[in-house]
């Protein structure tokens, strides 16, 4: 420690280089902050089901066909299963198709029974939606976000479904109240959710009728899962309508994968840039090295062990290091919400920091030890023999 | 002044060796920028291609009305037999409007790779269908025949998933399909899909009705006769759109968000390198501190002293580019890599490295390389030069 101001004014000896130097190793960590939150929310995709206790049910040989609603019964029967609800894609949009809305057309005393303590709905405006058939919940962010209030029609387009009264694709609904996500994690996956009727969506459909787009079941016992899993297929196996129930989160990670290997896309492109810094730190530190000769050989002449001078141009190549990914990481924890905008649903994982901080120490190991090595070889008579 | 600039940038580009060091941080830098910008950018392209190519402009598809998809719609037989009535569209040699009537569905089939369940397009087409695409080419084995189980696969999709070689069996819901051929239909995306008999697709999937039907028109300029025929009929319900339109707006959000990713990663990897150029060049000028003053000193002027710097930069820069755009295209260029599109179901596409997006990438790698190389250039020109040989 003692030797810190020692190193921060070898650091600082060429100013203009030693800054280049560390902004271009900001840009580094910056990347590598954004990038790898990116890539965790691909590895580690969120379901809008919070907990290990959920399971998903769809049809086995297509994801857009539907599912007959009667096998509700079937499903609610087998043990294990504590709860199953029902909910169909209803494809909706505000105004415009690039309003994209999450509208689900739920049970609700199974939907609340099965996403128990996850929203924040006060008791009147619950009980207001029980009782308004064409009532709908929405998420608070989604309210703020088109300035919608309580009390107001809110017309919403489907992509799908025809209503049997006058074939319209256009659907109106009544705003009798909102809804918070608890967990902070899940807000994101929830941000444009809106809920409504089943009995209304069922009774005003043109198709479809008695039919539904997937299950969703919570188990007694988690570690019961996969074995409940393959109850519930069987019930349905050489039926029309097979089924494939997984874990939500099996579920949302083979959706995700369907994007492609995302995560080598985004490695690749970190690997060229920690490559190239590698090449560019490594540099300027050699070059400090070089220019230092003379005062390396007088710290040796002075008594300085080699090892002290290893860990000298080692020390400094941390501290060059560990600032700049300090300032990159932090940089990039602001670029988050930004992200946000753009793929929704994306939190910043509690290991980017230590993955960060551990990436930097690589670095300047790396980069350090060339130079320092260097350094510890140097012959003092020859060393202070040059003038460089 | 000019043989005063030549003079000055042969030596410095001769002394290049001397900074080999130095100088590869430049070109290896922005070799970096240049490979991931034209690789990401050359995936947006790729996509962009199979989606674009897909259609003509005399086709043209029609679906409900506020569908925005073909996954989405729904037509009735009845609303069909208007439609093929409709002017405009093409008559084979029977009289019969050439068009065909389709039924969309996406069916789990597992990726060659990685095993893992992927969407892939079932498209049950019309008995005309080789008249109204009559870019579809059986390339091995034989054509589905209509009214039994049996399906072609798109080269793409044959590529990308499991079980998809002619006289192979699918076990798709309760049922054996059997893969009678493959086809091509020159690269655009029903490459990635499966056809087969629409009523065959229809009775698998318990449905009456059509997703979509497209149609030939007599020559594109027939389409406005077309569209009002049928959205003026107040028995239908329709969205009419030529088959280009349709597809662009399909691949639209996709290539927008992969060209913003990679342009955004790519300005700021640029403002990396730019730091490292700048710190190279610093780094030149001081090391010819002493060469350069004395050349100054009999005679030389302060502009091609500045400008051999830059073009210094400048020939770096170029390399690095050069040397980034050679390796994306090295590595990608012809990859062939699937990725969920617009509607819910996989697109097979090639990452298309063309020659504009490794000119983008050299003028990318310029622009870095005069950035970088202006303040050094600045500073190596404004040399007091009596200082600078006595300093020494």
């Amino acid at each position: 420690m003692k030797y810190l101001p020692l190193l921060w004014a070898n650091l600082w000896r060429k100013k203009t280089r030693t800054i280049f130097t560390l902004l271009s190793v900001v840009v580094a960590f910056l990347l590598y902050g954004a990038l790898a939150t990116i890539d965790d929310a691909f590895e580690n995709p969120q379901t809008g089901l919070t907990g290990v206790d959920k399971l998903i049910t769809t049809n086995k040989f297509s994801l857009t066909l539907l599912l007959p609603f009667s096998d509700v019964q079937q499903i609610a029967a087998v043990p294990g299963v504590a709860v199953v609800t029902w909910i169909t894609w209803f494809g909706a949009y505000y105004q415009e198709s690039k309003n994209f809305v999450f509208a689900l057309p739920i049970d609700t005393p199974t939907y609340f029974d099965l996403h128990k303590d996850e929203f924040v709905v006060s008791d009147a405006e619950m009980a207001a939606f029980r009782n308004t058939r064409s009532g709908v919940l929405v998420n608070s962010a989604l309210m703020k976000k088109f300035g919608w209030h309580v009390g107001q029609k809110l017309p919403l387009h489907s992509t799908i479904w025809t209503q049997k009264a006058d074939g319209s694709l256009d659907w109106t609904f009544d705003i009798v109240g909102t809804f918070a996500v608890k967990d902070p994690t899940q807000a994101g996956q929830q941000a444009s959710t809106v809920l409504f009727h089943y009995e209304l969506f069922d009774e005003g459909r043109s198709f479809g009728k008695g039919q539904v787009g997937w299950f969703e079941e919570r188990v007694v016992d988690p570690s019961q899962s996969v074995q409940i899993a393959q109850k519930i297929d069987a019930l349905f196996a050489n039926s029309p309508n097979e089924t494939k129930t997984q874990p939500a989160k099996d579920f949302a990670m083979s959706f995700v994968k369907q994007f492609g290997d995302v995560g080598f896309v985004l490695r690749a492109i970190l690997g060229a840039v920690f490559f190239t810094l590698l090449f560019l730190t490594g540099n300027t530190m050699m070059q400090s090295v070089r220019e230092r000769t003379p005062e390396l050989a007088v710290l040796k002449t002075l008594g300085f062990s080699d090892a002290k001078v290893v860990g000298l141009v080692i020390g400094e190549s941390l501290l060059l290091c560990l600032l700049a990914a300090v300032v990159g990481l932090a940089a990039s924890y602001a670029l988050i919400p930004v992200i946000r905008t753009v793929l929704q649903g994306i939190v910043t994982s509690p290991w980017l920091l230590p993955h960060g901080l551990g990436l930097a120490v690589l670095l300047a190991l790396l980069v350090g030890t060339p130079p320092a090595l260097r350094a510890m070889r140097l012959n003092v008579v020859d060393a202070l023999m040059d003038k460089r | 002044m000019f043989k005063q600039l030549i003079a000055l940038t042969s030596m410095g580009i001769q002394t290049l060796p001397q900074r080999a060091g130095s100088s590869s941080v430049i070109v290896i830098g922005i070799a970096g920028v240049v490979a991931v910008l034209v690789s990401v950018l050359a995936m947006a392209t790729g996509f962009r291609h199979t989606m674009a190519d897909s259609g003509r402009p005399d086709r043209v598809i029609v679906l409900r009305g506020g569908s925005d998809a073909e996954l989405n719609s729904n037509l009735t037989r009845s609303d069909v037999d208007t439609i093929a009535n409709a002017p405009g569209l093409a008559k084979d040699a029977e009289g019969k409007a050439v068009l065909s009537a389709e039924v969309i569905t996406v069916v789990n089939l597992p990726k060659i790779d990685t095993g893992s369940d992927s969407n892939v397009t079932l498209r049950g087409v019309g008995l005309q269908v080789e008249k109204v695409r009559p870019e579809l080419k059986i390339v091995s084995g034989r054509m589905f025949r209509p009214a039994v189980r049996e399906l072609i696969a798109g080269v793409g999709a044959a590529k990308q998933f499991r079980g998809l070689t002619p006289g192979s069996v699918l076990h798709l819901r309760n049922a054996d399909w059997t893969v009678t051929g493959l086809f091509a239909t020159n690269g655009d995306v029903h490459e990635s899909e499966l056809l087969a008999d629409a009523d065959t697709v229809g009775s698998a999937i318990e449905r009456s009705g059509y997703s979509s039907v497209v149609g030939l028109l007599t020559s594109a300029s027939e389409f406005g006769t077309f569209k009002d025929a049928l959205t003026t009929d107040p028995q239908l319900k329709v969205d009419v759109e030529r088959e280009p339109e349709y597809y662009a707006a399909q691949s639209k959000q996709l290539t927008q968000l992969i060209t913003v990713v990679g342009n955004t990663v790519a300005i700021i990897m640029a403002i990396g390198a730019m730091f490292g150029a700048l710190n190279s060049m610093y780094a030149a000028v001081d090391a010819r501190t002493l060469e350069i003053a004395t050349l100054r000193a009999i005679g030389f002027g302060a502009l091609p002293v500045l400008l051999s710097v830059m073009l210094e930069a400048l020939a770096l820069s170029l390399l690095g580019g050069l040397l980034g755009a050679a390796l994306a295209w090295w590595f990608f260029n012809g990859h062939t890599v699937s990725t969920l599109g617009g509607a819910f179901a996989q697109i097979v596409f090639q990452v298309t490295v063309t020659t504009s997006l490794m000119v983008t990438g050299l003028v990318w790698a310029c622009a870095i390389g005069v950035l970088g190389g202006l303040f050094p250039a600045v500073r190596s020109a404004r040399l007091p030069v009596a200082e600078a040989l006595r300093a020494t």
